[in-house]
C-alpha cells in the first residue's frame, strides 16, 4: 500500500504539473515556471510559521501569493525599470528564495523544516500522514486529497477555458484585437503554477517540481503536433515517470523524488535521440545510409 | 557577539577570518566578473543552469575519488557543467523547444541526478558525506587557507583570461554576426567563455551555494547596468558589487553561524540592486521622479509667463499687473498651481508682486515672448512642412514649446523664411536683441 | 460619403521616442488601401492604434464613425506572420476556428455555425485540404493565407491586414491579391501594410504614406507623386528628429 500512495501521489502531481507545464512552455515561459516554483519558498516559511502548513486551505492560497508576487516583480523590473528580461527573472527568484531560507533557518524551532526537505520534499512520508473520519476509519494520505483537490480545479479551469488558453498562448495580440483582456488569462495561469507548486512542496521541494513542470510537456511536445495529445501525452509521461521513480529509488535507495525527476529526464532523452522522423540518432543514421 | 568581536571580524585581525573573508571575496569577484559576460549576451539563466548541474559531477567526483579534496570536486563540477550545456545546445539545435525549455529541463534533470546520488552517497557509501552540503546553501566558514589559496590560484586565471581575450569577449557578447564577419574564431572564444563561466561557477558554488548562484552571476551586473553605460565601469562596478556581497554576506554568516553563507550573500546582492534601482543616476527612479518635476515645473512656469502674454496681447498692455484669478482663466488649472508658478517665477526675477497681483519684469516679458514665439513658429512649421489641418495644431504646440532649444529655433526660423504671423493669423513676436 | 476610418491628431511614443507625430487622415468606405513608408516610419504602430493594441499619447480614431469597443465585431486583424510561433501543436482548423471567438463565447463550445464559417473561409483561401494539417507543415504563403482565413471567418467589414505580402511566394502573393479584391468588391474596407512601392501603386487605390509623420493620405493616382514618394522615403525631417531626441534626453512628454 505504501508504494501505491506514494506513486499515486507522483501520479496527482505530475498530471497537475503536466497540464500546467504545456501552457507554460507554449507560452515560452518555462523559466518563469522555475521561478515561481523557488519565489514561493518564504510563503510556505510563513505558513508553517503560522499554523503548521497545509491544514488550512486558505493558508496554501496565501503562500501562492508569492508566485504572484514573483511575476509582478519581474514585470516591474522588465517594464518600469527596463532590466532586460533573463536578470528581471534571476535577480527576483534568488531574493525571495534566499528570504525563505533565512526565515527557515532563524526560525528553525517553530517551523518544521529542513534544507533536504526543500532540496527535494518527503514523499517517501506521504503515506503515514492519513487523514481520518470521525469514526476514525482512514481515508487516503492528506498529500493526496490535497493534490487531488488541485488537480479537479486545473481540470475544470483548463477544460471550461480552453479557447482562451489556446487562444492567448497562441496569438496574444490576436486575442487583445478581439477585446479579449489577455492578461486575466496570464494571472490565472500564474495563480494556477503558484498554487501547485506550493502543494506539491511537502512531496517534492522546491526544486525538483520543476522537472515536473518542464521536462513531461517538453517530451510530450517533441512527439505531438496536436494541443490536445500533447497534454494527454504530457500526463501519461508524468505518471510513467513516477511508476518508473519510485522503482528506480528502490533500486538504488535513493531519493524518490530525484529518482522520478531523472526518469522524466531519461524519457526526454530518449525522445530527443530516438523519436520517429527528427530524433538525433534517427537523422544520423538517415545521413549515413 | 560583543562590539570587540565586530570590530575584530570588520578589520580582519584573525586569522581564521581573514581567510573566509578573502575567499568570499576572491569568489564574489569572480563570479561576477564572469557573470558580466553572461548578463551582456543575455543568457543569465544558463549561469543558474550549469550552477544546478554541477551537483552530480561533484557527488560523483566524491564518490569515485573518497576525497572531499576541492581540486578533485573541481573537475567533476567542470564535466557535469560541460555536459550540462551541450545538452542545452543540442535541444536547442535539434528540436523545436526554444532556449528558456532547455534551460528549465538541464538545470531539473542534472539537478535530478544529483538528489539521486547524493542521497545514493548518504545512503550507501561508507566515506563522510557531511561537508557536500555547503555546495548547495554555501558555508563559508568551513574554507580553510589551502582552500582560499587555491582560489585565489583559479581567480588569478581567471582574470588573466578574461583581461587578455577581454575585447573578442565584448565583441562575441556585443554583436556576434560582426565578430564572424571580422574573421574572429567565434567558436573558439564562445568555449573558452564557456569554460570560464563553468569554472567561476564552480569556484562560487563554495561561497554561495549553487541554488543561489544564479544570483552571484546575475544580480551584481544587474545591478551595475543601472549606474553607467560605459563598458569598463560597468566591469569594475560588477566586480565590486561581488566583493561587497561576499565580504558582507561572511561577515553576517560569521554571526549566525549556524546559518548558511549563501541567502545572506543574496540578501546583501537584493539589496544593492534595491539601491541601484532607487538612486542610480539617469535610470533610478529618484532621478527619473525628479527629472518628471522638473519638467513639470517648467511646463507650469512657461504656461503662467504665455497667460501673461496672451491677456497682454488682447489688452494690447503686456506689462500691467494681472491677478491669479485672471491668469487662470486661459490656464484653467488650480489656483494653487498658479499661484506656485507665479512665486517660482519670483525667485528667477521674472515677475514682481504687486498687492495680489503680479506683474511681469523686463526679462519676464522678453521670456514670455520667446515661449509664445516657440508655440507659435511650431504650429506653423507643423501646418506648412508636415502639412497638419491649422485646427490640430495647437495640442502638439503646447507640448513642443518647451523643448525647443535655440539651436532648433534657429532651424525653424530658417526653414520657415523668417515668418511673421502663425497659422491662426496671430503675430508671431520677435525676440528684441 | 461616409468613412470607414479617420484618424485624428494620432501622437505615438515608444519609450519616449515619438513612432507617429500628429497624424490624421480619412478613409473613405469600400476602399482598398495601402499604408507604405520606410522601416521604422510608424506602418505597424498605426495599425496597432486601430486595434487598441498600443496606447496613444494623444489624438483619436473612429472606425465607421465609432468607438472601437463599439465596432469591434465588424473590424478584423491580421497580424504580421513573425509575430507567432508556427511550431504551436494546433492545425489549420483550429487557427481558423479562432475567428469566432469572441469575449462571451470564449467559455463555450464550437457551434455548427462556427465550424461552417471556418470551412467557408478555408474554401476562400483554398486551403480546404490541408485543414487537418499542422501549421508548420505549410509554406510561408499558405501560414499566410491561415491567417486572413482567420480573418475572414470573422465575416467583418473591415480587414486590417499587417505586412500580408512579407516572404510569400509568387503564387501566394496574387493569390492573396486576388482574395483581397473579392473582398473588396463585396464591399468590404481593406487596410493593409505594404512594404513593396513597385507593387504598392498596382494593388491599392487608395494610400497613406507615412514616416513617422503623415506625408500625404488620398487616391493613388493623386498621391503617389515623386516629391511624396521623395519626402517618404527622403529620411526623416531633420526638426523633427532633433525634437524626437529632445524628448527622449529630457524625458519630456509628447503631450502635456
Amino acid at each position: 500500500m505504501t508504494a501505491f500512495w506514494i506513486i499515486f501521489t507522483g501520479a496527482l502531481l505530475a498530471a497537475s504539473s503536466g497540464i500546467l507545464g504545456s501552457f507554460l512552455l507554449l507560452r515560452k515561459m518555462a523559466m518563469i515556471g522555475d521561478a515561481i516554483s523557488h519565489a514561493v519558498l518564504p510563503g510556505i516559511a510563513l505558513a508553517y510559521l503560522v499554523a503548521g502548513f497545509d491544514t488550512n486551505y486558505f493558508l496554501l492560497i496565501g503562500a501562492a501569493l508569492f508566485g504572484m508576487i514573483t511575476t509582478l516583480i519581474i514585470q516591474w523590473l522588465d517594464k518600469r525599470i527596463k532590466m532586460q528580461t533573463d536578470a528581471s527573472i534571476g535577480v527576483t527568484f534568488t531574493f525571495l528564495f534566499a528570504l525563505g531560507i533565512i526565515l527557515i533557518s532563524a526560525f528553525a524551532s517553530q517551523i518544521d523544516l529542513d534544507q533536504e526537505c526543500v532540496l527535494y520534499g518527503e514523499i517517501a512520508y506521504v503515506p503515514l500522514d492519513l487523514i481520518y473520519t470521525a469514526s476514525g476509519e482512514s481515508i487516503g494520505p492528506r498529500q493526496v486529497w490535497i493534490l487531488g483537490v488541485n488537480l479537479i480545479i486545473i481540470l475544470i479551469a483548463i477544460v471550461a477555458g480552453w479557447r482562451g488558453w489556446i487562444l492567448s498562448s497562441f496569438d496574444e495580440e490576436y486575442a487583445r484585437s478581439l477585446g479579449i483582456k489577455t492578461t486575466i488569462w496570464h494571472y490565472s495561469l500564474m495563480m494556477l503554477v503558484s498554487l501547485t507548486t506550493v502543494v506539491s512542496f511537502e512531496s517534492v521541494g522546491a526544486i525538483l517540481v520543476v522537472a515536473f513542470l518542464v521536462i513531461p510537456p517538453a517530451t510530450a511536445y517533441l512527439l505531438s503536433d496536436k494541443l490536445k495529445v500533447m497534454v494527454v501525452l504530457s500526463v501519461v509521461f508524468g505518471v510513467l515517470s513516477s511508476i518508473m521513480g519510485y522503482y528506480l529509488a528502490w533500486v538504488l535507495d535513493s531519493s524518490i523524488a530525484g529518482s522520478m525527476a531523472v526518469s522524466a529526464g531519461m524519457l526526454f532523452l530518449l525522445a530527443l535521440f530516438f523519436r520517429p522522423k527528427e530524433g538525433i540518432v534517427v537523422k544520423w543514421i538517415k545521413f549515413s545510409k | 557577539m560583543s562590539s570587540k568581536d565586530l570590530i575584530d571580524f570588520l578589520l580582519l585581525r584573525d586569522y581564521n577570518v581573514l581567510m573566509v573573508v578573502l575567499g568570499t571575496v576572491i569568489l564574489g569577484g569572480s563570479a561576477a566578473l564572469v557573470g558580466s559576460f553572461s548578463f551582456l549576451r543575455k543568457q543569465s539563466l544558463i549561469g543558474d543552469a550549469i550552477a544546478h548541474s554541477i551537483l552530480p559531477g561533484i557527488v560523483l567526483a566524491f564518490l569515485i575519488s573518497g576525497s572531499k579534496n576541492p581540486l578533485f570536486l573541481m573537475i567533476g563540477a567542470l564535466i557535469s557543467g560541460w555536459l550540462s550545456i551541450s545538452l542545452i545546445n543540442a535541444i536547442v539545435n535539434r528540436s523545436k523547444l526554444k532556449t528558456d525549455a532547455a534551460i528549465a529541463i538541464a538545470l531539473s534533470f542534472f539537478f535530478g541526478v544529483g538528489i539521486v546520488l547524493l542521497t545514493y552517497a548518504q545512503h550507501n557509501s561508507e566515506g563522510n558525506m557531511t561537508g557536500l552540503d555547503q555546495y548547495l546553501f554555501g558555508k563559508a566558514a568551513s574554507m580553510n587557507s589551502l582552500d582560499v589559496q587555491l582560489f585565489a590560484l583559479m581567480a588569478i586565471v581567471l582574470f588573466f583570461f578574461i583581461i587578455i581575450f577581454k575585447r573578442a569577449f565584448i565583441l562575441i557578447s556585443f554583436d556576434r554576426e560582426f565578430a564572424i564577419s571580422k574573421g574572429l574564431n567565434v567558436r573558439f572564444y564562445e568555449w573558452l567563455l564557456s569554460s570560464l563561466t563553468i569554472l567561476a561557477i564552480a569556484l562560487g558554488i563554495q561561497a554561495v551555494g549553487m541554488i543561489l548562484m544564479a544570483a552571484l552571476i546575475i544580480t551584481p551586473a544587474a545591478s551595475a547596468r543601472q549606474w553607467t553605460n560605459k563598458m569598463g565601469l560597468f566591469m569594475g562596478l560588477t566586480v565590486l558589487f561581488g566583493m561587497i556581497a561576499g565580504y558582507f554576506g561572511s561577515f553576517l554568516s560569521y554571526t549566525a553561524p549556524q546559518m548558511p553563507t549563501g541567502p545572506w550573500i543574496v540578501m546583501v546582492l537584493s539589496f544593492i540592486t534595491l539601491i541601484s534601482v532607487i538612486f542610480a543616476p539617469e535610470k533610478g527612479i529618484v532621478s527619473r521622479q525628479r527629472k518628471k518635476r522638473k519638467n513639470q515645473q517648467k511646463i507650469l512656469i512657461e504656461n503662467v509667463l504665455k497667460s501673461f502674454y496672451h491677456i497682454g496681447e488682447t489688452k494690447k498692455e503686456i506689462d500691467v499687473k494681472r491677478s491669479p484669478l485672471e491668469l487662470n482663466v486661459k490656464l484653467q488649472t488650480e489656483i494653487k498651481r498658479v499661484i506656485k508658478g507665479l512665486s517660482i517665477l519670483e525667485r528667477k526675477k521674472q515677475v514682481v508682486r504687486v498687492g495680489e497681483s503680479w506683474a511681469l519684469t523686463t526679462e519676464g516679458i522678453t521670456e514670455s515672448r520667446r515661449i509664445v514665439r516657440l508655440h507659435r513658429l511650431w504650429e506653423l512649421y507643423l501646418t506648412k512642412k508636415m502639412l497638419i489641418d491649422p485646427s490640430f495644431v495647437h495640442h502638439d504646440a503646447e507640448a513642443i514649446e518647451h523643448v525647443i532649444t535655440p539651436e532648433i529655433e534657429f532651424q525653424l526660423t530658417k526653414e520657415l523664411d523668417n515668418p511673421e504671423i502663425d497659422p491662426h493669423h496671430s503675430r508671431i513676436p520677435k525676440i528684441r536683441t | 460619403m461616409k468613412n470607414a476610418l479617420e484618424v485624428n491628431d494620432l501622437t505615438v511614443t515608444y519609450n519616449q521616442k515619438p513612432v507617429l507625430w500628429n497624424v490624421g487622415y480619412a478613409i473613405p468606405e469600400g476602399k482598398m488601401t495601402g499604408i507604405i513608408g520606410p522601416n521604422g516610419s510608424g506602418k505597424t504602430t498605426m495599425l496597432k492604434s486601430i486595434m487598441g493594441l498600443v496606447e496613444p499619447d494623444g489624438g483619436s480614431i473612429r472606425l465607421f464613425g465609432q468607438k472601437l469597443n463599439k465596432v469591434r465585431h465588424r473590424v478584423s486583424y491580421v497580424p504580421q506572420r513573425e509575430s507567432v510561433d508556427w511550431d504551436f501543436p494546433i492545425s489549420v482548423m483550429e487557427v481558423v476556428g479562432m475567428g469566432r471567438y469572441t469575449k462571451r463565447n470564449l467559455l463555450g463550445k464550437q457551434t455548427k455555425e462556427d465550424q461552417d464559417y471556418a470551412l467557408e473561409a478555408l474554401e476562400k483561401v483554398k486551403l480546404l485540404e490541408f485543414k487537418d494539417r499542422q501549421i508548420s507543415q505549410l509554406s510561408g504563403g499558405q501560414q499566410q493565407r491561415v491567417f486572413i482565413a482567420r480573418a475572414l471567418a470573422q465575416h467583418a467589414d473591415f480587414y486590417i491586414l499587417d505586412e500580408p505580402f512579407a516572404g510569400v511566394d509568387a503564387a501566394s502573393e496574387a493569390a492573396i491579391f486576388e482574395l483581397l479584391t473579392q473582398m473588396k468588391e463585396e464591399g468590404k474596407n481593406v487596410l493593409v501594410v505594404h512594404h513593396d512601392l513597385q507593387s504598392a501603386a498596382k494593388f491599392f487605390e487608395y494610400l497613406i504614406m507615412l514616416n513617422t509623420r503623415l506625408v500625404a493620405a488620398g487616391p493613388t493616382e493623386e498621391v503617389f507623386t515623386e516629391s511624396n514618394l521623395e519626402s517618404t522615403y527622403g529620411g526623416q525631417l531633420n526638426i523633427l528628429n532633433s525634437i524626437g531626441e529632445q524628448l527622449k534626453k529630457k524625458s519630456f512628454p509628447i503631450r502635456e
